[in-house]
């Protein structure tokens, strides 16, 4: 179990505009496992406590109440942190906010070298993390003459880089053009498939959500959809409530059986829908 | 007006110069600078020119773009010369009128200080054209590091140099973005005053600054999460080393400063 959490609280207190102070529940009595080499999609919309809850995985975030165990160690621990830190890496929203150097390979080389990893260990490592990704043609480049999506790369080959067991891809997505997104989440896929890497990926994208292992829903700090694209999909109605998207196959499928036709709407791509509409009699 | 300072531009060829260790090139300019205010005798900025043109020889970078450097600092140059003309004291007085008195010890010394400072600026903007800016950070953190004994936060300035320069241009992009929104509603930055325009500063300062400020938490977020902790602990991939060529240039360096101080 690399991630345990029993009962997560979260509280920050909100000062608006008018002074009107009040806590806010961002997680509310949260639970959840996840299992190393797994590959999880959080899904919520703004403000649902997604973020916060991907913040507290690394110990940027202390929980209010409950317990976190991440990686084997209890994040109510401070002195563990930067142990935490180098096993469960962390990959943000804004591309150009998180890379360091002026220089592709020294950023990649960011994280290792805070680690004390020896010179010529360090060199192996980013020249690996920048194959990884399909960036090393790039190695001697500025960051700021490539696209977001090679951005958002070179950011994921600095935390290859430092080896970790887990990575928290916290909206890493968003800011992205489709293109780039898709690179992103091939690499993503890549790192949990060919290198057993733990993926934690928080998003609010439908389409990106159907590769994943498991699938849990987030509403004001609450869990309250989990299992598989399948049967988090086929609550079509609950997760337009909330102002979630289900996927076009799967919205098909539901529209269908409203109108009588009766086909099986655990459905999430085209192909399985168009299965589906086939067997129709 | 910003294109033109060549000082902190890097001219990317390949060359002795360039290959040299930033420390060596870092301990020369300083020495270099020291050196120009040594000489006291007229010839000795000859041989200072015949030095710098011959290094700039090596250097590859083009000596048109190191003079376009120096528009920059024309404004500097004649204030210093009419000043030292017109004020100095002297003995052998040319022409006096009202509280002016122009003597040749005066136009000596306009002389100098002018030779002075174009010298000082075509040097020093060589380190930064010959050495890019990470090494130049490298260079300057790995000089310093004797000092951080008497509390000189070697790692931290080299840190915020390189911060600084990755995000240089990001902001100035930044701010084209920011003017192009305001002008698409209706600012006018070109015409009026010089007083109106930098007012019409204000509306394009504040959102640049709240934007720099939320970068600034997040780049230190991600590098926390990174694990970076300060110098302390830290390890390079790329370390400097010595070279041959850099030994020879310490021996030229020190034969440049002894002949400064004999002439």
């Amino acid at each position: 179990m690399i991630i345990d959490a029993k009962n997560l609280i979260y509280e920050y207190i909100n000062e608006e505009e008018n002074g009107i102070i009040d806590k806010v529940r961002a997680l509310d009595d949260f639970s959840i496992e996840v299992k190393e080499g797994e590959f999880l999609i959080v899904l919520g919309h703004n403000g649902s406590g997604k973020s916060t809850f991907a913040k507290h995985l690394n110990g940027i975030l202390r929980p209010t109440d409950g317990t976190l165990f991440v990686d084997g160690f209890d994040m109510k621990d401070e002195s563990i942190v930067w142990q935490v830190r180098s096993n469960v890496g962390m990959v943000f929203q804004n591309p150009d906010n998180q890379i360091v150097a002026t220089i592709v390979e020294e950023d990649v080389a960011f994280g290792p070298e805070n680690l004390g990893v020896p010179s010529k260990e360090i060199r192996e490592r980013v020249d690996r993390a920048l194959r990884l990704v399909e960036m090393e043609e790039y190695k001697r480049h500025s960051p700021n003459q490539l696209s977001g999506g090679q951005k958002q790369r070179i950011a994921i080959a600095g935390i290859i880089a430092m080896e970790p067991k887990c990575i928290v891809f916290d909206e890493s997505t968003a800011m992205l053009d489709p293109m780039g997104r898709r690179q992103v989440m091939e690499t993503m896929n890549k790192l949990n498939k060919e290198h057993g890497i733990t993926i934690i990926h928080i998003t609010h994208h439908m389409e990106e959500a159907i590769m994943a292992d498991r699938i849990i829903v987030i509403e004001q700090g609450k869990m309250i959809l989990e299992g598989s694209p399948k049967d988090v999909f086929k609550n079509v109605e609950q997760l337009k409530n909330i102002g979630l998207d289900v996927p076009d196959a799967t919205y098909l499928a539901y529209l269908l059986n409203k109108e009588g036709i009766k086909i099986n709407t655990k459905v999430i791509n085209t192909e399985e829908v168009i299965k589906e509409l086939c067997q129709l009699k | 007006m910003i294109r033109d300072i060549t000082i902190g531009q890097y001219y990317p060829v390949d060359s002795i110069l360039h290959r040299l260790d930033p420390r060596t090139k870092i301990i020369a300019v300083f020495a270099y600078i020291t050196s120009l205010f040594l000489i006291k005798a007229f010839y000795g900025y000859g041989v200072v020119i015949l030095a710098l043109g011959i290094v700039i020889k090596l250097s590859k970078v083009p000596i048109q773009f190191m003079l376009k450097g120096l528009k920059s600092i024309v404004f500097i140059l004649i204030f210093t010369v009419s000043i030292n003309v017109l004020f100095s004291t002297g003995e052998m007085v040319l022409v006096k009128f009202w509280v002016f008195t122009i003597t040749v010890e005066g136009i000596v010394l306009a002389i100098k200080m002018a030779l002075r400072l174009v010298l000082l600026i075509l040097g020093s903007s060589l380190l930064t054209l010959t050495t890019s800016p990470i090494q130049l950070t490298d260079g300057i953190e790995i000089l310093l590091n004797p000092f951080t004994k008497i509390g000189v936060p070697a790692h931290e300035i080299a840190m915020m140099m390189s911060i600084a320069l990755r995000f240089i241009p990001i902001l100035l992009e930044e701010t084209d973005k920011i003017m192009k929104a305001q002008t698409a509603r209706g600012a006018d930055f070109e015409s009026g005053s010089i007083i109106q325009r930098a007012k019409a500063m204000v509306p394009i300062m504040v959102p640049l600054f709240v934007s720099a400020f939320r970068r600034a938490d997040e780049l230190a977020m991600a590098m926390e999460a990174r694990c970076y902790r300060g110098g302390a602990g830290r390890s390079r991939m790329n370390s400097l080393k010595y070279q041959t060529r850099d030994n020879i240039a310490f021996v030229v360096i020190i034969l440049f400063i002894a002949f400064c101080i004999w002439i």
